[in-house]
Formats: structure tokens, sequence, C-alpha cells
């Protein structure tokens, strides 16, 4: 890789450099004898009468100065330094990581391993694996979903049993692997203002909460239009779909007013693809960890 | 004007130091004893089971004696660096190069190989002469054996320092079976290479020119300041018979110089005090008769007829100093508790609803167990109505275990508005309720 977009530039460093290291060597070569016109002190004084003497420095002070002259002219002969001269070893930093990298496979490989060859129901129970899926999970997962695995507002709690888009070993896997993307339309302008209120009553029953009976009846047929394609007669919702079960007491988005925003403007939920990123041992892992959490 | 081409860097000249008795070289010996077997020796001591001192930095924890340092207690080592500077500082001011002339290890190490030299090769006039020989099987065999002792004892001393390191009853079994990792072989041999380079070859070299505290030091010298000093007076005129004065310039205080200075040309950069010239100088005194410390340790006021000041100011201002730290870390050593929490609240998650329409915020502490027994702690927080700890109250750690526990602390937001409200954690362990740590963070309600 040309770091210059003339190659002038490389043969210039290089000149520069090498014709710095001679000329220290040089100018050492020549400093080392002095022309003297006698006397013991250099001729500087301080504070009065403090004199600086001409003690000469010990003969290997003036070789370790050539030793690293030595050494700078081996070690651009090795490594990368003469413009783009790349060195007789040929190292890269590219290349270094690679080969760390390649270092912790191979420390850290057999362990990912021999958990990849465990099925996610027993390394669910595994402690040895949780202890390491929990390091994994601080890192990958606790930013959204807490480091307890238990969400906030808009970002699912993963230690209930309640499931957006299934909780089989199988479909966790895929919505760590492939991410997810919720979408719930908004339905303000086709139902308006009143058909919102009346299926958020409906809502409120369905989920066992107080609701006014004469708009949960209103809204009840207007579900019947809108939300049963997604959402089911029952309104226990559908996983294929990530639509979630309106009849438990889990609100994603909140439980008050957010549910009537939540019918009239929509909603749009991001579980973000992890297949880039992780090892697909290092998901298998995850997915036991994430499976653990909602044993318990 | 006549000039001379002088060359800037000389040849050493090589310096064989004659061997000396007496008082000071006594003091000295026994503190080579004691620096060494203190180094040699305490690495093998066992406390608890485990090596009384070892810096074990793969684990990141540091035993000396009953004490475990984490690298959280930084702080110590830092205190430690300064009460040892201030100290060096005071004994300058006060007795001059007295760290130099006895303990400092390149003196110590030195004071050995110049004794198993002396032993081999005999005292300095028999050294002379053999560095005059050709390479006779004399000499060869002389030296050889020097260099392989030297070498040897360079070694246990590597071993030793790398010891201090990685447990040394595991290095020794390593090192008999030729088995010790890349970087213990590196630091034994670094080490060794050291101590055989600098007691053996460099010798008064690295004082005079490497050794950044020789420099520094003339900074701290007074008039008042203790010293080697010749005592002109009584020794002038050289020489023997009729008007001289005591010195009859034998010049054994030369010769046992082991800097190479003529201790009678006044205080000089390269005296490192190691009194040598006086133990030389008393001995010849004695045999001609004449009263003790034509050399001696004195001040420049004291040579000149004048009255000596030990207190001052400088000296008050170090040892005021030095005091105060001593005290200050020594309370602090006395008061530690070996009980370490940091607080860290989940940033994204900031807060959530619960059922029965409580606020919960989450946090990971990170509990560190500093002692080397388990023990339980107890987790409680306090700032705000109605706060509560969600999880278990209490954790059990094992001993020098360092543990990320999740505390979920709720509140009603009924009686909390709206907000970030500070609040503190409180560990302590449930055997000793002195051991207790607070640690602040902040609880948010929205």
């Amino acid at each position: 890789m040309s770091l210059f977009t003339s190659g002038f530039w490389d043969i210039y460093v290089a000149g520069l450099t090498i014709v710095s290291i001679i000329g220290c060597g040089v100018l050492l070569w020549f400093q080392s004898t002095h022309r003297t016109s006698g006397g013991e002190t250099s001729g500087h004084v301080w504070d009065e009468d403090i004199k600086e003497y001409n003690n000469p420095m010990p003969r290997w002070w003036s070789w370790l100065f050539y030793l690293t002259i030595v050494f700078s002219l081996g070690y651009l002969a090795v490594y990368p330094g003469l413009g783009s001269y790349a060195g007789v070893f040929g190292w890269t930093q590219v290349q270094q990581l690679e080969e760390e990298n390649k270092q912790a496979q191979a420390v850290y490989g057999p362990l990912y391993d021999k958990f990849a060859a465990q099925d996610v129901v027993s390394l669910s129970k595994n402690p040895q694996a949780l202890a390491v899926g929990q390091k994994l999970f601080l890192n990958y997962c606790a930013q959204c979903h807490a480091s307890d695995g238990g969400g906030s507002r808009g970002f699912p709690n993963l230690t209930d049993k309640d499931w957006l888009w299934g909780g089989t070993p199988e479909a966790i896997k895929t919505s760590i692997s492939e991410g997810r993307t919720g979408v719930m339309p908004p339905w303000g302008q086709a139902i308006g203002d009143e058909g919102v209120k009346n299926v958020t009553a409906y809502l409120m029953q369905l989920s066992g909460n107080a609701y006014d009976s004469l708009r949960a009846y209103s809204g009840k047929e207007v579900y019947a239009k809108t939300c049963v394609a997604c959402h089911g007669a029952d309104g226990k919702g559908n996983q294929a779909l990530g639509a979630p079960n309106l009849t438990d007491k889990i609100w994603l988005h909140g439980s008050g007013e957010e549910i009537a925003e939540t019918i009239s403007r929509g909603r749009q939920n991001q579980m973000p693809a992890h297949k880039d990123l992780l090892s697909p041992a290092k998901i298998h892992l995850l997915t036991a960890y994430v499976l653990s959490l909602s044993g318990k | 004007m006549k000039t001379d081409v002088v060359d800037l860097y000389e040849i050493r000249k090589t310096i064989h130091p004659r061997a000396v008795h007496g008082r000071f070289a006594a003091w000295r010996w026994a503190l080579v004893w004691a620096t060494q077997l203190v180094f040699y020796g305490v690495a093998w001591l066992p406390w608890n089971g485990r090596q009384a001192v070892l810096f074990d930095i793969a684990h990141r924890k540091f035993y000396i004696l009953g004490f475990v340092f984490w690298p959280q207690d930084i702080i110590y080592l830092t205190v430690l660096l300064i009460v040892s500077a201030l100290s060096l500082f005071l004994f300058t001011a006060v007795a001059g190069r007295l760290w130099c002339g006895y303990a400092c290890p390149q003196t110590v190490y030195t004071e050995i190989f110049m004794w198993i030299e002396h032993k081999i090769e005999g005292d300095r006039n028999a050294r002379i002469k053999l560095d005059k020989e050709g390479a006779t099987a004399n000499k060869i065999l002389k030296r050889g054996s020097k260099h392989a002792i030297w070498a040897l004892l360079a070694l246990w001393t590597g071993f030793t320092f790398v010891g201090y390191f990685t447990p040394i009853r595991e290095l020794w079994g390593e090192v008999m079976t030729l088995s010790t990792g890349p970087w213990e072989t590196f630091w034994i041999l670094f080490y060794g290479f050291a101590t055989y380079g600098n007691a053996g070859w460099m010798r008064e070299q690295v004082c005079i020119y490497m050794c950044p505290y020789a420099r520094f030091q003339s900074a701290m010298f007074d008039k008042d300041t203790l010293i080697i000093g010749y005592d002109p007076k009584r020794g002038e005129p050289r020489g023997k018979g009729e008007g001289k004065g005591d010195c009859i310039d034998c010049s054994i205080c030369v010769q046992v110089c082991p800097t190479g200075i003529d201790i009678r040309n006044g205080l000089q950069y390269q005296c490192i005090g190691c009194a040598a010239c006086i133990d030389g100088c008393d001995q010849v005194m004695e045999k001609i008769g004449r009263p003790k410390g034509l050399i001696r340790y004195d001040t420049v006021h004291a040579m000149e007829g004048q009255p000596t000041r030990i207190l001052r100011p400088r000296v008050l201002i170090y040892s005021a100093v030095l005091a105060a730290i001593v005290i200050a870390a020594g309370a602090g050593l006395w008061m530690r508790v070996p009980l370490k929490v940091d607080v860290i609240r989940d940033r994204a998650a900031i807060a959530r609803e619960v059922e029965g329409g409580l606020v919960e915020n989450l946090y990971r502490l990170q509990i560190m167990n500093t002692t080397e027994a388990g023990r339980r702690f107890e987790i409680a927080a306090s700032g705000l109505p109605t706060l509560a700890v969600a999880t278990e109250p209490a954790v059990q750690l094992a001993a020098t275990e360092s543990r990320m526990v999740l505390v979920r602390l709720r509140v009603d937001p009924g009686q909390v508005k709206a907000g970030t409200h500070p609040i503190r954690f409180h560990v302590r362990a449930g055997d000793d309720e002195q051991v207790a740590v607070q640690e602040k963070s902040v609880f948010i309600v929205r």
C-alpha cells in the first residue's frame, strides 16, 4: 500500500532517514575529540563561581551511541520504515492482528466448540456455559435488554414467559442471528379517534383491567374488522408475525395512554441481526443463556 | 595560543580496590547481610498457605504478609515511593551519601562480587599482577572460576527476583526441569545479566555516569551535611619526618577507594561515601601512633572550625513532610476496609415499570472481597422513601473473590417525583460491622 500518489516521496523519506542516521554517526565521530587551548574548565561559569570541568565521558558511553546507529539500521532493514520498503520480516499491523486473533481462537475456540456440540436446552442448565453466556449477554445484549434481561420500555423483557416471536430454542436463535422487525401499522386515520378509544377499552377488557363496557362493546366490532388479522380473534397474538398477546398484562410500550398511541400511530421495533457480529458458537451459547433467563 | 586535541571519551581505567577492614567496613557488611538475608530469604517465607510476599501480576493481587493489595490500592505504592524519596532527601541532607555507601544494591552487590574476586584472585597487588599476565593457565583458571561464580550468584539473584512475581517454589521446580516460561526465562536472565554486569563489570561507572540520584543529591548538600573529608590542617604538608603533617602520603586511602579518587583533593562528585578511606587511614594512624580521624565523617563547617547546625530549615521541612505522610499512610493502612465496591448503573434501560406499579432501576455492583477468607456481604440502599432492594439482599464471596452482582432497586412512584435522585449503596460484611462500604449512585424515576 502506498501512502503517496507519487513514488518520489517514498524515496525522499527513505533518503532523508538514511542521510540523518549516517549524519548522526559522522557528527559523533567528529565530536569525539575537542580542540582546546588548555585549561581544565570549559570556560563556562554559573552562579558566580561554579565552573564546568572538561571531564571526559567514558568510552563505553560513545559505544552506546554507535550501537543505537547500528540498531536503527538493523531495525530499518527488517521492519517497515524506509519509505514504502516492507522490511525483510514483511511485518504489518493487520497481519499481527490476524495472528493474535488466531491465537485467541486457539485458546477460546475449543471452549465454544465444546458448548456448540451440546443442545441448547442442556446448555441452559449448565452453570459453566451460563457463566460464559452471561459475559456475552452483558457485552452484546444488556445495552437494550438490561443487565438482568428484564428489558425496559420498548425493549422486551426476556425473563418472563411471554415471547413476541416464540420462545423455542430455534425461534430465539433466529431472533438473535437474523434480527426481527416488528411493525404495528397506524390505525388512527382508518378508525378515527372514537375507534381508537373504543378499541383501547376493549383491550382493557381483554387484559383483565377496568374498562368502559359501552366503549368496549363498540371496540370489539372495530377489533374484529381491523385487528384480528394479526392479533387473532382471541387476542392472543401471532408469534409468526411478532404480534403481541393482548390478553396479558405485559405492555411493551406502556400500559396507560401509550396503548391508544400505539393503535393510532403504530409502532416500529427493531432487533438487530447479530450473525455478522458473533460466531455461530457464541449465538448458540447466547440462545441457551436467554432461554435460562425465562426458565427460572 | 597553543591548542591541544583532547579525546572527549576516555578509556576506562580499571580500579582494583584494596580490601579494607574496620568500623565502617563492618557496618557495610552488616547491611550486606541484613539486606541480602531479606532479599534472598523473604521470597521463601510462607504465610497463610501461600508465599508471604508475592506480587501476582497475572491475577492483579499483591500479597505482603497479612495484606492483600489490589490494583485499586496503587496509592500505597505511590506513598511508599514518596516516603522512600523523602527519606533519601532527609538522610542526604543530614548525613550525605549514607544510602550510596551502605545500602544501595549497586554497593552491596559490588561488595559481594569484590569479596569473591578477592578470595580467588587475591588482593589489589595480586590482581594488578594478574592483569598484566598473558593468557596463562593460571590466569584462565582464576578468571574463569571467578566469572563462573559471579554468573551463578547473578542467576540466583535473577531467580530470586522473579520469585517475587511468580511463586518461587513452583519456579524452582520449573528451573530444575528447565521448563520456565518464556517471560520467566527472559527476566531471570535479564536480572542475572544486570547483576553480573553492574556488580562485576560496571561498578563505579554506574555511580558516576548512570545513577540519577548521585547527580541531583548535590542539591541537598550544604556545609552542615556530614561528608567524608580529609583534614588538611592536620595532614599537610604530606610526607615523613620533621615539620610534616600527619599524612605520610602512604596512598592507602587512594588504593582502597572503589571509585578511584583521592579524597585528599576534597569533596568530589564520584565519592559514594563508603568510608573505606577512613578505615584505611585509621589503621595507618594507629600504626604510626597518631590520633585517628585524619580522614573522617565531618561537616565542612566543622572542618573549618565553625559549629555545625543539624536542625536547618531543609532538615525540618523534610522531616515534617515525611512524618505527615508516614502518619497519614499508617492511619490509612490501619483503617483500610478489606472490601471494595464499584457501582455501575444500567445506562440504556433507564427505569422500568414492574408489577404493583413500582419503578425499578438496575445496577451492576462489583463486590471485591480483599480478605483471604470467604465472607457474606449484605447489600442495602438508602436515600429515597420506599427504596428497597428487590434482589437477593446478601451474597457469599469466596476468599479474594471479585464478583459482579446485579441489584434491582424499587420505589413507589407515588412517593417520589420524576427525575434523578441521589442514593447510596451500603455493602457490609455479615460478620463484621466495621467492614462496610458506601457507594454513591442515582435512581431515576420517570
